[in-house]
């Protein structure tokens, strides 16, 4: 097992150092960059600045600076926010991870509820009508049912903020400010819930229908246990492991925010920045950030396969 | 193994006609039983006649600018209103339809053939190939999508490209992202299929490559690539829709679903026009989960193993 780790770990790292020249490269060939963008400068004032930032050097020489660079521990300067990169993303992600691990928590504790109750009672009216609903939420378009649950929710009814993070010019503190966050961001959770629900839902409804039809359950059911117990200790235990390596997928999804949810709800989190300075084309962060996602990503891929070991022993790595 | 079984009783009955076709008409029946995946058939043929053939019945097809008939509420002329420009909603949404449908198919249709063949050829010649084919596959998968179509889309709008042939831009965009997962599962059938004995059959028999591949190998795949290819349609929808809802995918003049939700980006129009973009949005749900239920039914009875 541990030769083969160090061999994955490998291939790990030589597919991000390809991701990162991938990354460069798109970014960098991309025609305009931040300075031809700002109108108000004049040709020597733009020279001079791509000289300072270094944009006229030769591509593979940027390239090698920004990977040392990287290696170092420093991912560049915003030239938007004028910020090193590294810092806005401390400032932003935790935004996004508020976001995510709420929308994440609700999408699970649903899923599982409804995926079992729907397996347990498969082909009844009810299981149909999950089934309907899982591929609902799988159809809907993200950016779509935020923008229709803002109009219907937020301009029509006035329940809820349309967007934000707290409401403008508030300098709540304490428990006001807590109240207020909350407030913000139930919109944006209950659209990321939605989303997320139908798949996962899915999941554990297949799932358990699997574990359902095994002998050991018509064995706890021959002992006489009561139909409760059979369920919730002998079924889902064994329907909830293999979801433990669902977990390592998370792991771009909650660090990595929502570009479009985050967008639509102007939520002040990394996928809102992302989006920020893609308009401005303000290369350091976009490429950051892209890099910031592969490293989840990979990471990620790779705790589901041991977490996947260690679920079920019995499948070799 | 359909082309097996029915090579089989070909000879044994002599009546190839009626025998060549019995898996696929086992497979419709079961599927017509779903009333599920018929009712999704019945959305999406619904969507498509209503897209393809509703424009033909549209007294306001030229899209002419009417001044007098500029942001009207939905009323017995114009069941959806009229936009900015005069023009009617119900109109353009059935003509946006029509590009959407159209960039969803054809970008499903590439990334299927690209998909097929690269994962066809790695997982058929194995070695240096199989390496080199996934490990870029790997590595488009470790790069974001929605980052990625968002590069791409700015690249056409650097290039100037012009509107009319932005569509098919997009659609190369969506299978350039849309293939390396698809070449990871079809590498994957195809290294169990080939260590089948009716692979080792045609071993024995000599057969060439090219018959082993295609004559043998690639009609186990038919049901899955027909499964994986109608819930591709609707995915790249939702992917056409996202990036031209950002500005980055087919642009006005030419309409789509995803580039008229645009209209909810003006804050007159969200709020008091919501004839405007509600109906797209809508047309883009019902299809999208019309394919995703008739897919699954395909699923059901096409590739039961595969059931997740």
């Amino acid at each position: 097992m541990s030769s083969y780790l160090m061999k994955r770990l490998g291939y790990t790292l030589f597919i991000l150092l390809a991701a990162s020249l991938l990354i460069f490269c798109l970014y960098a060939l991309t025609p305009g960059d931040f300075i031809t963008g700002n109108i108000k400068l004049s040709p020597e004032r733009k020279a001079e600045l791509r000289e300072l930032y270094g944009l006229n050097k030769p591509l593979l020489e940027r390239y090698v600076i920004w990977m040392n660079n990287a290696f170092h521990g420093n991912f560049g300067y915003s030239l938007d926010k004028q910020q090193p990169v590294l810092k806005l993303f401390n400032q932003y992600v935790w935004n996004s991870f508020l976001l995510a691990i709420v929308s994440t928590f609700l999408t699970w504790l649903i899923a599982v509820i409804i995926g079992v109750i729907a397996a347990y009672k498969q082909y009844s009216w009810f299981d149909t009508f999950v089934m309907v609903g899982i591929f609902a939420a799988m159809s809907i378009p993200s950016f779509f049912i935020g923008l229709f649950l803002i109009k219907i929710l937020a301009v029509d009814f006035k329940w809820l903020p349309p967007g934000g993070m707290l409401t403008t010019g508030s300098n709540a503190t304490g428990v006001a400010y807590l109240k207020e966050v909350i407030h913000h961001m139930t919109l944006p959770v209950i659209v990321m819930t939605l989303l997320g629900v139908g798949s996962l839902t899915r999941y554990f409804r297949s799932n358990m229908i699997d574990v359902i039809q095994q002998d050991y359950i018509r064995t706890a059911r021959a002992k006489g246990l009561s139909e409760r117990k059979v369920l919730f200790t002998h079924a889902l235990r064994n329907a909830l492991l293999p979801a433990i390596t669902l977990v390592g997928f998370e792991l771009p999804a909650l660090f990595g925010g929502s570009l479009i949810i985050e967008r639509i709800f102007n939520w002040p989190g990394i996928g809102q920045l992302y989006m920020q300075s893609f308009t401005v084309r303000d290369y350091p962060l976009l490429m950051g950030f892209t890099m910031f996602i592969a490293v989840l990503t990979v990471i990620g891929t790779l705790l589901s396969d041991i977490l996947y070991h260690v679920a079920d022993p019995r499948v070799k790595i | 193994m359909p082309s097996i079984q029915a090579e089989v009783t070909n000879v044994a009955t002599n009546r190839p006609q009626a025998v060549k076709s019995s898996l696929w008409r086992q497979s419709i029946r079961k599927l017509l039983k779903n009333k599920l995946a018929v009712g999704g058939f019945a959305v999406v043929v619904f969507m498509f006649l209503l897209c393809f053939v509703g424009p033909l019945f549209s007294p306001y097809t030229d899209n002419k600018v009417n001044m007098t008939m500029m942001n009207k509420a939905p009323n017995i002329h114009h069941w959806l209103g009229t936009d900015k420009l005069g023009r009617d909603v119900l109109t353009r949404v059935m003509q946006a339809g029509r590009i959407s449908l159209t960039v969803g198919i054809a970008s499903m249709v590439l990334s299927v053939f690209i998909g097929t063949l690269l994962g066809a050829i790695a997982g058929y010649y194995r070695g240096i190939v199989d390496q080199v084919i996934m490990r870029i596959a790997d590595l488009l998968l470790t790069i974001p999508s929605l980052p990625l179509l968002f590069i791409f889309g700015a690249l056409l709008s650097e290039w100037k490209v012009p509107t009319d042939y932005r569509m098919y831009i997009v659609m190369l965009i969506l299978s350039l992202v849309g293939w390396p997962s698809l070449a990871r599962m079809v590498r994957g059938q195809l290294l169990s299929l080939r260590e089948r004995e009716f692979m080792q059959a045609t071993i024995v028999l000599g057969l060439r490559d090219r018959r082993k591949l295609v004559n043998h190998l690639l009609p186990n795949l038919v049901p899955l690539l027909i499964v994986i290819a109608t819930l591709n349609i609707g995915g790249a929808i939702l992917s056409e829709s996202v990036l031209s809802f950002f500005g980055l995918g087919v642009m006005p003049p030419t309409p789509t679903w995803g580039n008229m939700i645009d209209a909810a980006n003006n804050m007159i129009d969200f709020q008091e026009r919501p004839w405007l973009w509600v109906p797209p949005g809508f047309s883009i749900f019902a299809t999208v989960i019309a394919i995703n239920i008739f897919g699954d039914g395909l699923r059901d009875v096409l590739d039961p193993k595969q059931k997740r």
